[in-house]
């Protein structure tokens, strides 16, 4: 069966929605008394992830303690030679009182608390012997939670009930023989994040009924009453509560009721508290119990007011400022209702009298409040998820029941506010739609029945429909659909058989010029490039640098000052993944990445596909019979035209300044007037500022502006024979290949078919600032073999243009 | 005479012997046969000799000259030869030292899986489409039936930009939105059956976790599309990425833009140790308010959807353990994908 707990699931869990699951945690006897399916609670683990749950059991304890029983202190005394220490006599239901030294502090005549006796093993595997503390002899240890390995520390004995019976073995006594189920819970299946809901839903899986135990209704004998008054009834649509006077305030909560809590992750706070969260954890109710000593006047649930302020119980005070739904009396705010309660009119330890509520808030309204001030509870998480309209006046009536067991007290009536609970929502399930939308045939009869089970009762319709009648508490039912998956479900996905078929299709035209980015990687990598994948958030500082111009768009909630803005340029994630590898002593890199950049433009944002790189280092890697030299810009250059494909042609490389290239080793790529992208060394300003190792080369390329490149279409080829001639022309400094290259092909006219440097020079006899060229010229004409005399007068003619044009002179 | 021929012959065979290269052979060439050699010299002496002196003569100095000619030939092809072997040996090589130039680089592990992913899916028919990453509330969650204050929303893990007006994507599903709204918008109707690969955020960063990460998104919708063509697409997908038979197993789960919603696992044993489920994606059936939203009639249409995370199909494929390698783009572990 899929192990899928919170630790397996991935960070990716596909499709997954943000934080979208909860967590509850309960005890299997818990459940088992609310429904028993013969099966082991492996079983019934992989039966309710097969459902559709999450969950991971876990032992109550790996190891039972043996020879543990429950000990009654029947004296203690101070230990003649030690000070912290006492000798206590304790019945464990023997004949014989066992002499046990004792260095609790709590420890005291007529208190009850687990005792090991000699023989008896701890769950951390150690033996108790007879032994002997400082001159005086025990036959035993009295232990803590800690030593029975229910709790992480503790502080003392653990204390047992008073009527607990000496001599019952513990694990009997707290029932210690149990799991814990770790629940993982998809946001739509509140209904189970209780044992009642738990236990419906296991009660479909296995088509067994529920044993719902019984709660009998208190007897009313007061007549106290608090008004309450709804004033939305939107967000609440219905309120019940009850006071109850003369508790006992010495009471304590049992310890069945403490080891339950325990084992759901509830610290025990108060017994009137604990039994609140007891029955939340029971039927799912969310309570609160407010003491009625501290309410004057009316309750209201009503939007709060500008400026109210309220001291929660975790101690944070909050104003309000945004019609927060809140619990408040004439004086005002009491609670942030369905989140948590206020310090001040909560529950104290001499409290004799509740005033307790149970009301159904709506989901929106408890959210709503909930992450203005991000608060969590699990009273919020429950009415998040919605909980039962028709639960409160029984969730009330268990909680007055568990009130008067353990607290004693005085009930006064129950009083109700807002409307009735809605009537049942019902649902047309159609036996077509369903069949076609899972592409398997379920009969009729088995739909009734499967849904049935779910306690959906369905009626016939004409046409070969139900109308279906969802029970109050599946929040989730409301549309065809959703019924649909319910049978399916319960059905069994994997009953549903995956059938090949025929897919309607609607190709679209792939366009031939549009290269494949896959392509286009492909030739950086087969030059040497390796692709990076880094973050898009970079830091703010490297890319202000980088490229001051851009205006970048911040994060509202970055994880990190450094990964705080969306990057304007890729050379952001580059320059930090060089460093990184060079500090692995990697010093030749050429490095690229292919994503999108963005920037706000105007207050729009814009986003565009970029293929950038960084290359530092020897031009070739170290090799061989090869020597050693630096890459410069031309070796970048031949890989960023490699990756312009076949219309290489169509770009210019212009000389132009970029904040973050050195001014005269920069270029701006321009396909006819689009800007293309930019090339060239890094600034030594900024390498310095940088406080950079050496000096990289970059490029970044407009994805959409590259991509496309053209469909090939055929010139005719010449059949006659192509002349050369070559000419060395000693040029200013400043005059640019392209310039050259450009001023040639105009004057060479039709006949000149193309032209080309191949070789520069530099140095001794030349004027100074000037440079010798060597072009290249190859005429040649589709239609007849070109004379000598035509091609000398067209190399005069481009001749005198160079010359002219950019003062071009022939080397002698 | 005769005496004199045998010696010359002699002579001339030794001096061919001794010759030691093709130079000095062909001086040979010169001394005995050129127009002053010793053999021509001879020829030219027929002229004044008596006709039957001159035959038997004649022909004598002709067997000598083509002796001669024969054994310079000979040597000269043993030369030739022996020349042969000499520059052969000079010029060979080891064969053995390493190609110049560059070595290719290569493609980044999450690139390829995606393209993996995506050519799977392109020849099944499902068209490649990309979207936005910096997202609005819209597309990534309301059209998606996630209204605000949905318990499936929550501010702690997306990322948001510009003051909450934008976020960046949770995930790759409002590309499902952009492409059926485009779709309604310029008159044309289902069927759609695409594939979105791309980016995806959240606010999240540990082993199992990156704050950004990648998802390939898919969406199938037309009249009468099946869970069943669901499972079978998603199975055959499986199968062909770990070209093997996968064994699959749907569970029910919630996402809010599917209903019924699934989650599928996949028997996978890491090495060392046992077999286990494992989740590789959430799939289900477009939820009627999803189409509602985009404008398509959810009576007419059905149509499927499902999500993978290409981080966890990378990591299974190449038995990467650490999510964070993927993006601290380290060259030692980037090559071993050259």
């Amino acid at each position: 069966m899929p192990e899928t707990t919170a630790r397996t699931r991935f960070y990716d869990s596909p499709f997954s929605i943000p934080d979208s699951r909860i967590f509850m945690k309960l005890s299997e006897n818990w459940l088992r008394e609310w429904v028993n399916p013969q099966a082991t609670i492996n079983e019934i683990s992989d039966r309710l992830v097969m459902g559709g749950l999450e969950l991971e059991i876990e032992p109550v304890l790996e190891t039972l303690p043996q020879g543990v029983v429950v000990g009654r202190i029947v004296k203690a005394e101070r230990h003649p030679q030690a000070d912290r220490l006492q000798v206590c006599e304790v019945d464990v239901g023997q004949p014989e009182k066992l002499q046990i030294v004792c260095g609790a502090a709590n420890a005291r005549a007529g208190m009850n608390a687990p005792c090991a006796v000699v023989g008896a093993r701890l769950p951390d595997g150690m033996d108790i012997k007879q032994a002997q503390l400082r001159g005086v002899d025990s036959f035993g240890m009295l232990c803590s939670a800690k030593e029975l390995g229910l709790t992480e520390k503790s502080d003392g004995l653990l204390e047992l009930d008073a009527d607990a019976k000496p001599g019952t073995p513990i694990e009997q006594y707290l029932g210690l023989k149990d799991n814990v189920l770790n629940l993982e819970i998809t946001p739509n299946r509140g209904d189970c994040l209780s044992v009642l809901g738990l236990a419906r839903e296991l009660s479909a899986l296995y088509a067994i009924p529920t044993k719902r135990p019984n709660f009998p209704q208190a007897v009313v004998v007061g007549h106290a009453q608090v008004k309450v008054e709804i004033e939305d009834l939107q967000s609440c649509p219905h309120y019940t509560g009850r006071v109850i006077t003369k508790l006992n305030p010495k009471a304590l909560t049992p310890d069945w009721m403490r080891e339950r809590l325990r084992r759901s992750g509830i610290r025990c706070i108060h017994p009137v508290v604990d039994i609140t969260n007891y029955v939340m954890i029971e039927l799912g109710q969310p309570m609160h119990a407010f003491d009625s000593g501290k309410i004057s006047g009316q309750v209201r649930v009503r939007r709060a007011r500008a400026g109210e302020k309220l001291e929660l119980l975790n101690g944070d005070t909050l104003e309000f400022n945004h019609g927060e739904l809140i619990i408040a009396d004439d004086h005002g705010p009491l609670a942030l209702a369905g989140v948590m309660g206020g310090q001040e009119s909560g529950v104290q330890v001499r409290t004799t009298g509740i005033f307790l509520e149970s009301a159904c808030f709506a989901p929106t309204a408890v959210a709503a409040t909930a992450r203005r001030h991000k608060l969590a509870s699990d009273s919020c998480y429950r009415f998040e998820r919605g909980v039962d309209p028709n639960l409160q006046r029984s969730a009330l009536e268990r909680a007055t029941q568990l009130i008067l067991q353990i607290c004693g007290g005085e009930v006064h009536p129950v009083i109700t506010a807002g409307r009735p609970p809605a009537e049942p929502i019902t649902v047309r399930l159609r036996q077509t739609r369903l069949n076609q939308l899972l592409g398997h045939e379920i009969a009729e009869k088995d739909v009734e029945q499967l849904l049935s089970r779910l306690g959906i009762t369905t009626r016939h319709e004409l046409g070969g429909a139900w109308i279906a009648r969802v029970p109050s508490y599946r929040y989730d039912l409301r549309i065809e659909p959703d019924l649909i998956e319910e049978v399916a479900r319960l059905y069994g996905y994997d009953r549903i058989l995956a059938k090949p078929y025929a897919a309607r299709l609607a190709p679209g035209r792939p366009s031939e010029a549009a290269r494949s980015l896959t392509r286009v990687q492909d030739v950086l990598v087969s030059r040497g490039w390796q692709q990076i994948v880094s973050l898009s958030f970079v830091e703010p500082g490297l890319q202000g640098q980088l490229n001051p111009q851009a205006r970048g768009i911040p994060l509202d909630n970055p994880i990190a000052d450094t990964l705080s803005v969306m990057r304007t340029t890729l050379w952001a994630g580059l320059i930090p993944a060089w460093l990184y590898n060079r500090q692995r002593q990697q010093n030749r890199l050429r490095l690229f990445e292919q994503g999108v950049a963005f920037a706000d433009v105007d207050g729009q944002i814009v986003e565009t596909s970029r293929l950038a790189g960084l290359a530092v280092g020897a031009a070739l890697p170290e090799q061989w019979n090869s020597a050693a030299r630096p890459a410069d810009f031309y070796d970048l250059k031949a890989d960023v035209v490699a990756l312009l494909g076949s219309t290489a042609g169509e770009y210019r490389f212009e000389k132009a300044e970029h904040p973050a290239l050195h001014p005269g080793q920069s270029a701006r790529i321009l396909r006819g007037e689009r800007a293309a992208g930019w090339i060239g060394a890094m600034h030594p300003k900024l390498v310095r500022t940088l406080d950079l190792p050496d000096t990289p080369l970059l490029f970044e390329l407009d994805w959409e502006v590259i991509r496309d490149t053209r469909v090939p279409s055929t010139q005719p080829l010449s059949e006659f024979p192509s002349s050369r001639r070559d000419l060395a022309l000693v040029v200013p400094e400043t005059v640019s290949a392209d310039a050259l290259i450009a001023c040639a092909k105009a004057s060479g006219e039709n006949l000149l078919q193309k032209v080309f440097i191949f070789d520069i020079y530099r140095g001794e006899n030349l004027p100074t600032a000037c440079k010798s060229v060597a072009l290249g010229l190859i005429f040649n004409d589709y239609s007849r073999t070109l004379t000598l005399e035509e091609i000398d007068a067209s190399v005069t003619r481009i001749i005198s243009q160079l010359t002219r044009e950019l003062g071009a002179v022939i080397r002698q | 005479m005769s005496e004199q021929l045998d010696q010359l012959l002699n002579e001339a065979k030794s001096a061919i012997d001794a010759a030691s290269d093709a130079r000095a052979l062909e001086q040979l060439r010169v001394d005995y046969l050129g127009k002053k050699g010793r053999i021509t010299e001879l020829l030219k002496q027929l002229g004044g000799m008596a006709p039957d002196e001159r035959k038997s003569f004649g022909e004598r100095v002709n067997r000598v000259k083509e002796a001669v000619v024969s054994a310079m030939d000979e040597r000269g092809s043993t030369l030739e030869q022996a020349e042969l072997a000499r520059q052969l040996a000079a010029d060979s090589i080891d064969v053995t030292l390493p190609g110049r130039g560059v070595t290719p680089g290569g493609l980044h592990p999450i690139v390829r899986t995606v393209q993996r992913i995506e050519q799977l899916f392109n020849e099944l028919g499902f068209e490649t489409v990309e979207g936005p990453e910096i997202e609005d509330d819209f597309h990534n969650f309301g059209a998606l039936n996630i209204p605000e204050l949905h318990p499936a929303r929550s501010m702690q893990d997306t990322f948001y930009v510009r003051n909450g007006q934008n976020v960046l994507r949770t995930h790759t599903s409002p590309v499902q939105i952009r492409t059926m709204k485009a779709l309604v918008e310029s008159g044309r109707r289902p069927p759609i059956r695409i594939i979105c690969p791309g980016r995806v955020y959240r606010s999240d960063s540990d082993r199992t976790h990156s704050p950004m990460f990648h998802q390939v998104e898919g969406l199938y919708v037309a009249e009468n599309v099946t869970f069943s063509d669901l499972k079978y697409d998603l199975e055959t997908f499986l199968s062909r990425f770990f070209e093997r038979d996968v064994k699959a197993l749907f569970r029910p789960s919630y996402f809010p833009f599917v209903e019924p919603g699934a989650d599928v696992h996949i028997r996978w044993a890491d090495p060392g140790k046992g077999e286990r489920w494992l989740e590789v994606l959430g799939c289900g059936m477009v939820h009627p308010k999803v189409f509602e939203a985009v404008g398509l009639d959810p009576e007419r249409y059905t149509g499927f959807a499902f999500g993978m995370g290409v981080e966890r199909f990378a990591m299974l494929r190449y038995g990467v353990d650490d999510l964070r390698q993927f993006f601290n783009n380290d060259l030692r572990f980037l090559e071993q994908f050259a």
